[in-house]
C-alpha cells in the first residue's frame, strides 16, 4: 500500500543560498503526482528532500516538515537510510549497475545491503520485480547478462524493477522518460498506472502532455528569477490545471506560451 | 490573447529590419527568399574548396606526431634489445641453475652462482611493501574522493604531493634512521627495506587509485544510496567494484615504480650472498642491487692458465639478472592486464 505524503512550510537550502521556498503540499496514497515547471525551478531538488537524497550534496539541508503518514522524516532518530529503504527512487538517466547481471541489479537492494536470501526466495522477488516493471517476458531468457546490454528504455524499467524489488511505499521518479523515445515512454507511462495500485508515486516531468496523461493531481513550481528561490504556484486536480488553473502563470506555461 | 499578438507584430517588424540591413552576398538567414538555389558545378566547387594552407599545416603536424613516436621507441626497443642480447646467454645457458643457485660459495670467476637469493629478496620486499602501501594508500584516496571536504582533505592532497617528488635515496636514509633507533645502530633487515618503498609506493597509489574513483559515475552512487544502502556499503560494493580494474592498474603501477629501486633498498636490506626468505631477519638481497654488486665487481683478473675462469662472468651475471628484473615487470603488466579484463564492465 502506498502511503501519505504531507509537506509543511518546507525550505530548501544548499548551503546559505534557498533554492526552494515554504513549499506545503499533501500527497495522497497511491496517487500519482506530477510536479511541473521550467527548468531550474526547483522541482528535482524537492523530490530528493521526500527521501533525503538531497543530503548527498554537502551543505544541503531543509528547514520545515516533511511527514509521511505522521512520521517527520528530518526527526532527529531518523535514519536517512531507512527513509530511502521506503521511498524509492528513479532516475532521470537509467543508472543500472555496470557490474552486475539483469538478476543482480534486480537484487541488488539486498545484495548490497548484505542481507541473506534463499535462493526460492531471490528468483521469487526477481519475477516480481521484473514482472512489475513489465520487463519480465524480455529479459527472462537472459537473466545473467550485464544489465547495461539492454535498450535505454528497458534500462530504465530494470531501474523500476530494481525499485520495487526492496518494496518502498512511496516511489519518486524524477523525469523517467527524458532519455527515452516515445515507444518506451508509453511503456513506463502504462506501467506507472499499474504501480499506482501499490505505491505512491511523485514525478518530476518536463513533458506536459505526459503529466496530463499519468497524474491525478499536478503541482506547478517556478521561480521568480535567477538566483530566487523557486516556489509551488499551485496545486490542483490536473484536469483543473490544465483547464481552469487559478494563477496566470500556470495557464500560461501549461499552454506553451511561457516567459 | 493581445500579448501573443504583439509579440508576433515585433517579430516580424524585425525581420522586416534585418532584412533591409543585410548587404548583397553575405550570408543570408531564413528571412531572404531572394537567393537562387546554388547550381551543382558551383556547389561542388564550394565542398571540395582545397586549403593547401590547412593541407600544409595537418602535413607537417602528422610527420612531428609520428617522428616523435619513433623517437619515444628508439630508445626503448635498444634498451630491450640491449638486455635480451646481454642477458640470453646466461640465463639460457645456465638453465635453471641461474635462477636456483645463491651467491654462497662463489668467487673468482667461477662458472657458477645465480641470483635466487636476490629474487627472493626482491619478491619479498616489494610484496611487503605492496602489503603496507595499498590499505593505506586505497584508504587515503576513498577519503579524498568520498569524505574529503576542507582544509583536512587539502593537506592530505598537498602533502601527498610532496611525497611524490621524495628522492629515493632519502626514503631509504628516513627508513634506515628509523628502523635503527628501534633496532640499534646499523641493522639490515628486508622489512626495512619494504618500509623504505612504502614512502614512495603510497602517494602513487593515492593518486592513481584517487583518479579512478572519481571515474566511477555519481549516479551509480545514487542508485544505490536510493535502494537504502549505506554510504560505506555503496562504497565497498558499487565505488570499488566498479573501479577494480582501474585500482588493480594503478596497484601494479605503484609496484613497477618501487621494484627497480636499488639505492634505498642497499641502505636498508644490504648486500647478501646466500638466501634469506625471511624479511624479519638479517640482511637481503634484491636484483637491482645484485645487478649493482656484480657491476662493481668488473672484470676478474684470471691467470692465463686457469681453464675455468671466467673474466667477464659478473657482467654476465649482471645483464642476466637484469633480464629477469625486466621480464618480472613484463610478467606483472601483463597479470594487470588480465585482472583488467576480468574486472571490466561487460556488455554483452
Amino acid at each position: 500500500m502506498g502511503q501519505r505524503i504531507d509537506v509543511e512550510h518546507l525550505n530548501i537550502y544548499y548551503g546559505d543560498f534557498l533554492a526552494v521556498q515554504d513549499v506545503s503540499m499533501v500527497i495522497e496514497p497511491n496517487s500519482v503526482t506530477a510536479l511541473i515547471g521550467p527548468s531550474g525551478c526547483g522541482k528535482s531538488t524537492f523530490l530528493r528532500t521526500l527521501n533525503r537524497m538531497h543530503e548527498v550534496i554537502p551543505g544541503a539541508r531543509v528547514e520545515g516538515l516533511v511527514e509521511m503518514d505522521g512520521v517527520n522524516l528530518y526527526d532527529p532518530d531518523i535514519d536517512p537510510v531507512a527513509v530511502r529503504r521506503n521511498i524509492g527512487m528513479v532516475f532521470q538517466r537509467p543508472n543500472p549497475f555496470p557490474t552486475m547481471s539483469i538478476r543482480d541489479n534486480v537484487l541488488a537492494g539486498v545484495k548490497l545491503n548484505n542481507k541473506r536470501i534463499s535462493k526460492g526466495d531471490a528468483d521469487a522477488l526477481v519475477e516480481s520485480s521484473l514482472a512489475g516493471a513489465n520487463l519480465w517476458n524480455e529479459v527472462k531468457d537472459r537473466l545473467d547478462k550485464p544489465g547495461s546490454g539492454l535498450s535505454g528504455g528497458q534500462q530504465q524499467r530494470l531501474c523500476i524493477a530494481r525499485a520495487i524489488a526492496v518494496r518502498p511505499q512511496i516511489l519518486l521518479m524524477d523525469e523517467p522518460c527524458s532519455a527515452l523515445d516515445p515507444i518506451s515512454t508509453l511503456a513506463i507511462e502504462d506501467l506507472i498506472q499499474e504501480l499506482k495500485n501499490d505505491y505512491t508515486i511523485v514525478i518530476v516531468t518536463h513533458n506536459m502532455q505526459q503529466a496530463a496523461r499519468v497524474s491525478d493531481k499536478t503541482a506547478f513550481f517556478n521561480i521568480a528569477g535567477t538566483g530566487k528561490p523557486g516556489r509551488l504556484i499551485e496545486m490542483n486536480d490536473t484536469p483543473t490545471i490544465f483547464s481552469t488553473p487559478a494563477v496566470k502563470a500556470t495557464e500560461d506555461y501549461v499552454s506553451g506560451r511561457f516567459g | 490573447m493581445t500579448d501573443v499578438l504583439d509579440n508576433t507584430a515585433v517579430f516580424t517588424s524585425d525581420g522586416l529590419l534585418a532584412q533591409g540591413v543585410v548587404p548583397e552576398g553575405a550570408p543570408l538567414g531564413p528571412s531572404s527568399g531572394k537567393k537562387n538555389p546554388l547550381s551543382a558545378a558551383e556547389m561542388r566547387r564550394l565542398l571540395t574548396a582545397a586549403d593547401p594552407r590547412r593541407k600544409r599545416t595537418d602535413l607537417i603536424m602528422r610527420a612531428l606526431v609520428i617522428a616523435a613516436f619513433v623517437l619515444a621507441m628508439a630508445p626503448l626497443v635498444s634498451l630491450l634489445w640491449t638486455v635480451i642480447s646481454h642477458g640470453a646467454n646466461r640465463v639460457f645457458n645456465r638453465f635453471p641453475e641461474f635462477f636456483h643457485q645463491s651467491m654462497r660459495g662463489v668467487f673468482g670467476g667461477m662458472d657458477a652462482g645465480g641470483i635466487l637469493h636476490a629474487i627472493a629478496g626482491t619478491v619479498m620486499i616489494t610484496l611487503f611493501a605492496t602489503l603496507i602501501s595499498v590499505p593505506i594508500g586505497m584508504l587515503t584516496a576513498i577519503y579524498l574522493v568520498e569524505y574529503g571536504r576542507g582544509p583536512l582533505a587539502r593537506a592530505t592532497t598537498f602533502f601527498v604531493d610532496v611525497m611524490t617528488g621524495i628522492p629515493s635515496i632519502v626514503a631509504g636514509l628516513f627508513s634506515f634512521a628509523v628502523f635503527s633507533i628501534v633496532f640499534g645502530p646499523g641493522v639490515r633487515l628486508g622489512i626495512a627495506a619494504s618500509a623504505a618503498l612504502s614512502v614512495l609506493m603510497i602517494p602513487v597509489v593515492v593518486r592513481s587509485s584517487e583518479e579512478m574513483l572519481r571515474l566511477v559515475p555519481n549516479e551509480l552512487r545514487e542508485a544505490s544510496y536510493a535502494l537504502g544502502v549505506s554510504k560505506w556499503l555503496t562504497i565497498l560494493k558499487v565505488v570499488l567494484r566498479t573501479s577494480v580494474a582501474g585500482l588493480t592498474t594503478s596497484v601494479l603501477l605503484a609496484i613497477a615504480r618501487v621494484i627497480g629501486e636499488t639505492a634505498p633498498i642497499m641502505i636498508t636490506a644490504g648486500v647478501a650472498d646466500s638466501l634469506n626468505w625471511n624479511p624479519f631477519s638479517g640482511r637481503m638481497m634484491s636484483l637491482p642491487v645484485y645487478i649493482y654488486r656484480q657491476y662493481q665487481m668488473g672484470v676478474v683478473p684470471c691467470r692465463p692458465d686457469q681453464v675455468d675462469c671466467l673474466a667477464d662472468i659478473n657482467f654476465m651475471r649482471a645483464w642476466g639478472a637484469a633480464l629477469t628484473l625486466v621480464f618480472i615487470i613484463m610478467l606483472l603488466n601483463a597479470l594487470g592486464r588480465l585482472v583488467t579484463r576480468w574486472f571490466a564492465p561487460k556488455l554483452k
